[in-house]
């Protein structure tokens, strides 16, 4: 591995919820451009762990880009800089000498549990609110028994491959959830099963999503740059659209 | 579409009996106990089972749901579905899972779809035809009434699905579309895309999230289960670890489910979750719960190959590129590195299509896994090097895009195609990809009865975590099944059942019983954090999976698995000396997490090395060198081996104890495989 | 109704789609589109600056006998600075609610930040609209309330005033700075409000509303433009 990368990397560490932080500064030699950007962090907590310094805290599960865990800020980019998940940007996307900064994702809602580990837990609130489709286990029709135009069965797929990964609220310089909640919005108000709690939905998520203390959204559009699933600006138009109904239908 | 049946390939010959019974290579790494002799499935036809257990199942005032309490450790397919519906219908329920969220359960990765005995394309399928391809694809090592019930249920799912709004694929006119799986000969494989797990996760997730709100479900993400509570004979609740704060919790309960998923992870690369874990299905084994098959292992063949040291986890990719792809390596060594395109074709070597001239790149998983391997150590593998091999074949599109031209193969993989790039920087349209077999599912589990309660009384095990439906072998697209079955409609009722006995006695936090499980993992924890020796965690996983792998992996011998069982020995005790866990315990601390899931992996391992090397047949996932035909194919003995193993944990240095369940088949017979 | 088993089950209690963030977007938009509907109209009497002396001041006092006689004298005038005084109220307070969330939404700052995906109109949402701000309220110390004239001369003739104040290289030069400020408030507000208002559900009305959006900061911030480059410019006098 004598031919592979030396770089310089500023990670941000954190003790617990209470320290402030700061970015450490760790040089790493012969990474090679096959590592997924996560091994090569695995390569740096191997060198501190064998030298008696505390290991970095990062997340990750799954590691192929599907489970919404893992979730860093590299260079100012939410997952770095190719459209796909931290643990599937590999080190071909950097080169020799490079300085990469990682940080943890930014939100009052999402508070730094430790190092560049962080507390999502605000997204869940939100689906809890009402992200779902009530249908109680032996209550459902049979399955053909309600037929899904294609299209919006389509539509409806396309947006509900969100992993929950929050990079959308790391980028959005409002610190708003609303590409999140839109592409739920999205997903649920496209099928006939969704349509009972439609306007409801919106409202509950919507006033989740505030009082978690989200930002407000100004359409500026970095979320939909930083999704690792391409969700879509339209979700949120459509979010914005199922709140005016529910506005005029006075819930 | 990942996932490819073994079995509807197969053409079925009849099986002379090979004389077997005079070994027993596992004499001295066990001793042998009462057999089981009642899983407790009713009597009478199999069609008519699950109605009658269900009728039979004792019921629960609902007033009285309130009072009774469940803990679930596990958020995937099958803990999510049990949450959600145990919460609708009142019960209180504590959910666990380590993750930051319920969502991102290890389910969520599975890709290629769902099946259901749905016959919506009106082409021969039927519940039955479901419980017989699952049965012989197991290779008859499951349990019939229990994959009855799982064909019969697997119906109920999709409505169930469909109506919590997962976007499944549809046609045209809005009705559900389905393919068949692979080589099976009728469609009943649901999917979305290629992310079916996923949907199939998010909507259980969502479901027990409604419930959350709704005040019946408890969420504790972030929470390792480390200990189960058995407390007068029964199971009563866990000790976890509070993953944020370090704090050890003592959550108590009438019940405990754990649907906690697969241990492939024994291996250290597996296509399974960096946190993948044994240690709630160990921790329940240690205290009395049997662990039945646990060698029962599927490797699937097509994921991209290891490229390093580094590499920390392997990815699947979809089976379906063997359709199209033709799978070969050089003749000659020394064109191993060579780039593959300047590789003439008669220095080719398709093996596949020459050994299985009928079946060639289409052999079912377990063979293409092994060819694989057997190319590779004859040192005519290509790809970097790692270790002392190149571990990897090619998997060549040429052909097809000369046949198909590149649109259609596009059509067909792009997103496949896209993703081989991502990970390994080379373009598959114009150089063939490079796969490499992988672990993917552990068959093996904790043992259940037909009420999939374990031996511990009020520990009910689902999802992955048990043994019961898949045999020797799991078919594609019934994993899902099974966990979404288990959670939505078996365990709700067979709880019930459980639970209208109680509310149990109450117990508090002095009672003797949590005293001592608390007790045990705050020494646990302690003792890992004291050691400070000089190796780490990731160092020991690495060197343990190499073992596994090497000789409990796609081929077994007893020679292989006795050494393996030292090797596995002597490692565990280095660990429990030398090992290097930094920081403290009362914060998160990934190193501690990982060390206390490595430490039990070593005691799974040997034990599965045993059960290895007491089944001296090969069968399903299971290859046994020394049980095979001339062809060099599987050779199952049913005379001898046509059990259930379930192992008993011994204290100290007591060998483990086998209980044998025989395996009874009322309605199917039992076939030998064969695919030349 | 009240049945408790079947009341859906939400965590914050009494949510109301009027108290939401979105609520507030939609206030911004409305308002601002309130004031696309004025600019345009400003802009267009503004032209007329090239029709000459007469045709200026003709407009100027027409639109004081506007509606006339159903509206008294200026009626329709100050009907529409009331009307515009409550959209700016609205505007205004709605973007500083929403600036306060996003600043405590985000309270520690990246160390490195990109902005991939975002045209610079779009953060400059609110500095803009505060340039904006003071630029109105000199503007309207200018030609509405104070009537200044920086060279002394007369007042109370519209055209003679607006060609005295651009006259003046600086005045000119903060009248064109705070329309290109105003071109870039639309170039990103006029998309945003669309987006707010729910109608670019597909990629194809996402792209024309980015469209026109730009092509209206295009037509406004460079109409306004063109009167005090031409006075400037001598070309009118
Ligand atoms: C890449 C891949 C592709 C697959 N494709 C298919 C397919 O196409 N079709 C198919 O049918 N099957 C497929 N499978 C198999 C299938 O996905 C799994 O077998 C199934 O989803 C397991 O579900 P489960 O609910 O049992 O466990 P999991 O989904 O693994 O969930 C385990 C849960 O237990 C929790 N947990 C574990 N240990 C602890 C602990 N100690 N303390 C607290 N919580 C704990 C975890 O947090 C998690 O919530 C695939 C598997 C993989 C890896
Ligand atoms: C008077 C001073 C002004 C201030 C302080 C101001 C401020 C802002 C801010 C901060 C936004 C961004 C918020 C968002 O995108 O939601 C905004 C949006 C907008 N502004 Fe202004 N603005 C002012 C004047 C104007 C004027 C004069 C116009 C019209 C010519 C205008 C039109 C718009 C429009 C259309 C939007 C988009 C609304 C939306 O996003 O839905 N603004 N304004
Ligand atoms: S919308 Fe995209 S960025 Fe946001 S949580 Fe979902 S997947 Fe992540
Ligand atoms: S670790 Fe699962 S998406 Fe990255």
């Amino acid at each position: 591995m004598t031919d592979g990368m030396n770089l310089t990397l500023n990670i941000w560490r954190q003790t617990g919820p209470d320290d402030k932080g700061s970015i450490h500064s760790y040089q790493v030699e012969g990474i090679s451009s096959d590592m997924s950007f996560l091994e090569m962090l695995d390569v740096l907590n191997e060198q501190l762990n064998a030298r008696g310094e505390e290991p970095i805290a990062f997340d990750s599960d799954c590691r192929e880009g599907i489970c919404g865990m893992c979730s860093l800020m590299i260079n100012g980019e939410a997952h770095g800089p190719e459209v796909t998940t931290t643990c599937q940007l590999h080190m071909r996307s950097f080169k020799d000498g490079d300085t990469i900064t990682i940080e943890p994702w930014r939100a009052s809602a999402f508070p730094v549990i430790k190092d560049l580990v962080v507390d999502r837990g605000a997204l869940d609130r939100i689906i809890q609110s009402g992200g779902y489709i009530s249908a109680n286990t032996g209550s459902a029709p049979e399955a053909n028994s309600v037929p899904v135009p294609r299209d919006k069965a389509m539509r409806a797929f396309n947006v509900a491959t969100c992993i929950g990964c929050g990079a959308c609220v790391a980028a959005c310089p409002n610190g708003s959830a609303s590409l999140f909640v839109g592409a739920k919005i999205t997903h649920l108000g496209e099928l006939p099963q969704g349509q009972p709690e439609r306007y409801s939905r919106v409202v509950d998520m919507v006033g989740q999503h505030d009082h978690e203390g989200f930002g407000g959204c100004t359409n500026i559009g970095e979320c939909a740059a930083a999704c690792p699933k391409e969700i879509p600006l339209d979700v949120i138009s459509q979010l914005n659209k199922d709140l005016r109904t529910a506005l005029k239908q006075g819930h | 579409m990942t996932d490819m049946p073994d079995t509807t390939l197969t053409s079925d010959t009849s099986h002379d009996e090979p004389t077997a019974g005079e070994y027993d290579d596992a004499a001295g790494y066990y001793t042998l106990g009462d057999p089981i002799q009642d899983a407790k499935a009713p009597a009478g036809p199999i069609a008519d089972r699950w109605q009658t257990r269900k009728f039979e199942a004792r019921l629960v005032n609902p007033a009285n749901r309130r009072k009774l309490s469940i803990i679930i450790v596990g958020t995937g397919l099958a803990g999510g579905a049990a949450a959600a519906t145990l919460g609708e219908a009142g019960y209180n329920v504590k959910s666990f899972c380590y993750q930051d969220s319920a969502r991102r359960a290890h389910s969520i990765a599975a890709q290629g779809g769902i099946n259901a005995a749905k016959n919506y394309k009106e082409d021969g399928d039927s519940v039955h035809r479901l419980f017989y391809d699952t049965v012989k694809g197991g290779d008859y090592r499951s349990r019939e009434s229990n994959v009855y019930r799982l064909a019969e249920v697997s119906v109920n799912i999709i409505d169930q699905c469909v109506a919590q709004g997962v976007p499944f694929a549809r046609e045209y006119g809005g009705l559900l579309d389905n393919r068949s799986f692979g080589g099976v000969q009728v469609s009943r494989t649901f999917y979305a895309r290629g992310q079916t797990g996923q949907q199939l996760l998010i909507g259980a997730y969502q479901a027990m999230e409604r419930q959350v709100a709704a005040g019946t479900v408890e969420e504790f993400t972030r929470h390792e289960m480390l200990e189960v509570i058995v407390a007068d004979g029964r199971a009563r609740g866990i000790i976890a670890r509070d993953m944020v704060t370090g704090e050890i919790e003592t959550h108590l309960a009438d019940v405990v489910v754990l649907a906690s998923g697969g241990y492939g992870n024994v291996f250290y690369l597996s296509t399974n979750a960096m946190g993948s874990n044994v240690t709630a299905a160990w921790r329940a084994h240690r205290k009395g719960a049997y662990m039945a098959n646990p060698c029962y292992t599927q490797i699937h063949p097509t994921c991209i190959p290891v490229s390093g040291e580094h590499q920390s986890k392997l990815t699947l990719m979809s089976e379906s590129l063997r359709n199209d792809g033709r799978i070969w390596v050089p003749k000659k060594k020394e064109d191993c590195t060579k780039d593959p395109r300047d590789i003439p074709e008669e220095d080719r070597d398709y093996y596949l299509e020459r050994i299985y001239p009928s079946f060639g790149n289409l052999v079912p998983r377990d063979i293409a896994s092994r060819q694989a391997k057997n190319v590779c150590d004859e040192g005519r593998g290509v790809g970097p090097l790692v270790g002392d091999f190149r571990r990897g074949v090619y998997l060549d599109f040429a052909d097809a895009i000369k046949r198909l031209g590149e649109d259609a193969v596009r059509e067909k993989y792009d997103n496949l195609f896209d993703m081989y790039e991502r990970i390994t920087g080379e373009n598959p349209y114009q150089v063939p990809m490079r796969i490499y077999p992988a672990v993917h599912y552990v068959m093996g589990g904790l043992w259940v009865d037909y009420d999939l309660q374990s031996t511990i009384p009020g520990l009910f095990v689902t999802g992955e975590a048990n043994f019961s439906d898949h045999g020797a072998n799991r078919l594609g697209a019934s994993a899902l099944m099974q966990g979404l079955a288990d959670g939505y409609f078996v365990l709700p009722h067979t709880i019930r059942d459980y639970l209208s006995e109680g509310p149990f006695e109450k117990i508090d936090e002095s009672h003797e019983a949590v005293v001592e499980a608390r007790k045990s993992v705050e020494d646990r924890v302690a003792k890992l954090l004291s050691i400070n020796g000089t190796r780490s965690v990731d160092s020991y996983h690495k060197e343990l999976g190499h073992i596994m792998w090497e000789y409990c992996g796609m081929e077994r011998t007893a020679e292989g698995l006795r050494k393996a069982i030292d090797m596995i020995r002597e490692l565990r005790a280095d660990f429990w000396t030398n090992v290097k866990v930094l920081g403290a315990a009362d914060t998160l601390n990934q190193s501690l997490e990982k060390a206390g899931r490595v430490a039990d992996f070593f005691e799974l391992g040997e034990l599965m090395c045993i059960d290895a090397l007491n089944r001296r047949e090969s069968c399903g996932g299971h290859f046994r060198a020394e049980s095979q035909t001339e062809d060099g194919e599987a050779l199952r003995h049913d005379d001898e081996f046509a059990y259930v193993a379930a192992w008993e944990f011994t204290e100290g240095d007591e060998p483990p104890v086998l209980h044998k369940e025989d395996l009874v088949y009322t309605a199917i017979e039992m076939k030998q495989r064969s695919y030349k | 109704m009240a049945d408790p088993v079947t009341k859906h089950p939400t965590l914050i209690e009494g949510a109301r789609a009027s108290r939401t963030s979105i609520a507030l977007k939609f206030l911004m938009a409305v308002s601002g589109l309130v004031f696309v509907g004025f600019v345009l109209g400003h802009m267009y009497g503004n032209l007329k600056a090239f029709a000459g002396h007469d045709a200026f001041n003709e407009y100027a006092h027409h639109l004081r006998e506007l509606g006339e006689p159903m509206l008294p004298h200026e009626g329709f005038l100050w009907i529409m600075r009331v009307g515009l005084l409550v959209a700016l109220v609205v505007h205004v307070w709605a973007a500083v609610a929403l600036w306060r969330r996003a600043q405590k939404a985000r309270p520690i700052k990246y160390v490195v930040k990109k902005h991939t995906g975002a045209i610079p109109a779009s953060r400059l949402m609110r500095t803009g609209g505060l340039t904006i701000l003071i630029f109105l309220v000199w503007h309207l110390i200018n030609f509405t309330i104070g009537k200044v004239n920086v060279q002394g001369g007369e007042t109370d003739d519209p055209y003679n005033l607006l060609v005295d104040t651009f006259d003046v290289w600086w005045m000119t030069l903060i009248y064109l700075a705070a329309m290109a400020m105003l071109g870039a408030h639309l170039h990103h507000g006029v998309w945003s409000a669309c987006q707010t208002l729910g109608i670019t559900g597909t990629a194809q009305s996402r792209a024309r509303a980015k469209t026109l959006s730009l092509a209206l900061a295009i037509v406004i911030a460079g109409g306004f433009s063109l009167v005090p480059i031409a006075v400037l410019a001598g070309i009118i006098d």
